[in-house]
């Protein structure tokens, strides 16, 4: 009898030590629902809204060529009608305003296959395969939302993506390229969400560029639809692309100017991330109101 | 003849360049009846179904054996057409091997021997294709004549019907080449652009072949028109560039809008009075550089803005 129930003990177990082998696959933390930041909007707020003043490259690690692009982009852009519906990539939609996350689970072995992500920001979804997947190879098609595949270290979901389109750092012409890559870290602590994001571009980024945002669970949160079709907004010759010739660009003055500080402050680069960037520059004469012009 | 042949030739081989380095194949889906074969030269455009088999371009001559077998893993069906978007090796030194490895379909007002007539499948091209792979009688020509076109247009457009879908073939003039045409899958929703529209370079433009800047934009232009994406810049019509991955609306947008800012800012310069030399030494490349620049090879970034600064100034 002794025998027996150890016997069966050991048959008990079994399933469950089968199942143990799989808790990679699984959840260890539940990240679905709606994670509201509008609580949060003064997080990085020109970022979330309006958008940043241009010429604003400080604390971002860009090299010469993202420079250069930066101060020929024109906001005029974004009113060409094939500009007007682009989105926002995965690496800056969570920027902008509430998320929605959902599981998804293979229903017969309950083995989790992907988290799904919802941006309000123009309505894009994202996969984040779970399921051990690998990676197109480079010549596949490139997105706005890239191809992400997820692991769970402890309780903190890490994301890696590739394959996406070009995009931005911010919303001021700061480029960010195709080849880019990042790695995202979601980290729930209780009705919080932090996501930790960073940015690897070896065409445009010096240093990796690293960001965070944050949430807050909201029970029965519902995400507006974000619809959008492009108009004639600029009556313009077919292939007119405006931007600004090399040393033209007189707009780049009016960051530094309305916040008074000095103008090589304001042009970026890895070095402007530290503090002990502070040091170099005090006693730097701040930019003048008449740079604005 | 030589200075015709080599600059081809060294074309080929800095754009082989820019492939899967494993010296293999390979075959990617691209939507409906469309495939895309990468890592044999320019990327080869493969259109499958009941009524066999089309190629847009055929990659370089030793990939042939390579390109057959991929093709062959595609369908078992008869090839029936290769459609070439421009002369340059890269893109047409398959055609010999390919052709000879399909069949036309022939009856009615044949002369001569009927069953030599079926051999090989069809080549078709704009005749500026014709004319910078052959030479005239009694010189030599820069490409073998088993590899040249069977049947060539010289208007704007060719029509096809094959495998249930129309193909729109839409010669661009004064683009890459004089010769360029862009392949359109109405039912695929599949655009296949030559060597109009790259990943991995600056716009090739062969001024020696008649090819522009304007036109290159123009031919860019015509590729934007034609797309329409599911939202915003993606999805819907895919494209499968000359040399690099598979691309949508987005990515043409990016290099139209690319080259449309080099073209002002080069324009801006001569109407400044520039040299050329200026006009290098000031960089006017310098943020899309990290994208599409080299210092090397065939297609260099100088190379580049050598050929929008001659084009725009009418020179060869």
């Amino acid at each position: 009898m002794e025998r027996m129930l150890r016997m069966a003990s050991r048959v008990w177990l079994f399933p469950v030590l089968l199942a143990l082998g799989h808790v990679p696959a699984w959840g260890q933390v539940n990240l679905a629902g709606v994670w509201n930041n509008l609580q949060i909007l003064h997080e990085d707020e020109p970022e979330r809204l309006p958008g940043p003043e241009l010429g604003d490259y400080l604390g971002v690690p860009i090299n010469a060529a993202a420079r250069f692009r930066a101060d020929a982009w024109d906001a005029s852009l974004i009113t060409l009608p094939e500009y007007q519906c682009r989105v926002h990539p995965s690496d800056y939609s969570p920027s902008f305003a509430s998320i929605r996350m959902w599981d998804e689970y293979d229903h017969d072995t309950q083995q989790l296959i992907a988290i799904h992500i919802h941006h309000f920001a123009w309505n894009t979804e994202r996969t984040i395969w779970m399921d051990g997947r690998p990676h197109p190879p480079e010549y596949a098609l490139h997105t706005s939302m890239g191809f992400s595949t997820g692991k769970w270290e402890g309780d903190v979901l890490s994301v890696y993506t590739t394959h996406l389109k070009e995009g931005w750092i911010r919303r001021n012409g700061l480029p960010r390229s195709d080849r880019a890559t990042f790695t995202e870290h979601f980290i729930r602590h209780g009705d919080n969400l932090t996501l930790m994001t960073v940015i690897r571009d070896p065409a445009y980024l010096t240093e990796p560029m690293i960001r965070t945002r944050d949430y807050v669970y909201e029970i029965g949160g519902q995400i507006a639809p974000y619809p959008c079709e492009s108009v004639e907004e600029v009556i313009r010759p077919k292939g007119k692309i405006p931007h600004h010739l090399p040393g033209t660009n007189k707009f780049l003055g009016e960051f530094p100017a309305a916040h008074g500080i000095p103008p090589e402050a304001a042009r970026g680069g890895a070095e402007t991330l530290y503090p002990e960037y502070q040091d170099k520059i005090r006693g730097a004469a701040p930019a003048a109101k008449a740079d604005a012009k | 003849m030589k200075s015709r042949i080599l600059p081809v030739l060294l074309l080929a081989a800095a754009l082989a360049s820019a492939q899967p380095q494993d010296s293999e194949v390979h075959v990617w889906p691209v939507q409906g009846n469309i495939y895309m074969i990468v890592g044999a030269g320019g990327n080869i455009t493969v259109q499958t179904g009941k009524d066999g088999v089309l190629v847009v371009d055929t990659g370089l001559a030793p990939m042939a054996d390579k390109v057959l077998a991929a093709i062959k893993t595609l369908s078992n069906g008869p090839i029936r057409y290769i459609i070439n978007t421009h002369y340059h090796a890269d893109h047409t030194g398959g055609n010999e091997k390919i052709r000879l490895a399909g069949s036309t379909i022939v009856g009615a007002n044949v002369t001569g021997d009927i069953k030599d007539a079926g051999v090989g499948a069809a080549i078709l091209a704009h005749n500026n294709v014709m004319n910078r792979m052959s030479a005239p009688t009694g010189q030599q020509a820069p490409s073998p004549d088993g590899g040249w076109p069977t049947s060539t247009f010289l208007s704007d457009q060719k029509k096809l019907y094959f495998n249930g879908e129309g193909v729109d073939i839409l010669h661009q003039p004064a683009a890459h080449t004089d010769g360029d045409s862009i392949v359109f899958f109405r039912r695929s929703d599949v655009i296949s652009t030559g060597d109009i529209f790259t990943t991995t370079n600056y716009p090739i433009i062969d001024l020696a072949a008649g090819g522009s800047i304007e036109g290159t934009i123009a031919a860019l232009q015509k590729i934007v028109d034609m797309i329409i994406p599911v939202y915003g810049q993606e999805g819907g019509t895919m494209v499968i560039p000359g040399h690099g991955r598979l691309c949508d609306f987005g990515d043409v947008l990016n290099f139209r809008e690319m080259t449309i800012i080099i073209r002002d800012r080069v324009q801006d310069m001569i109407k400044k009075g520039m040299t050329l030399e200026q006009v290098k030494a000031a960089r006017p490349t310098q943020d899309y550089d990290p994208l599409y620049g080299s210092t090397t090879g065939f297609w260099t970034t100088d190379k580049f803005v050598e050929a929008v600064y001659k084009s725009l100034k009418g020179e060869k």
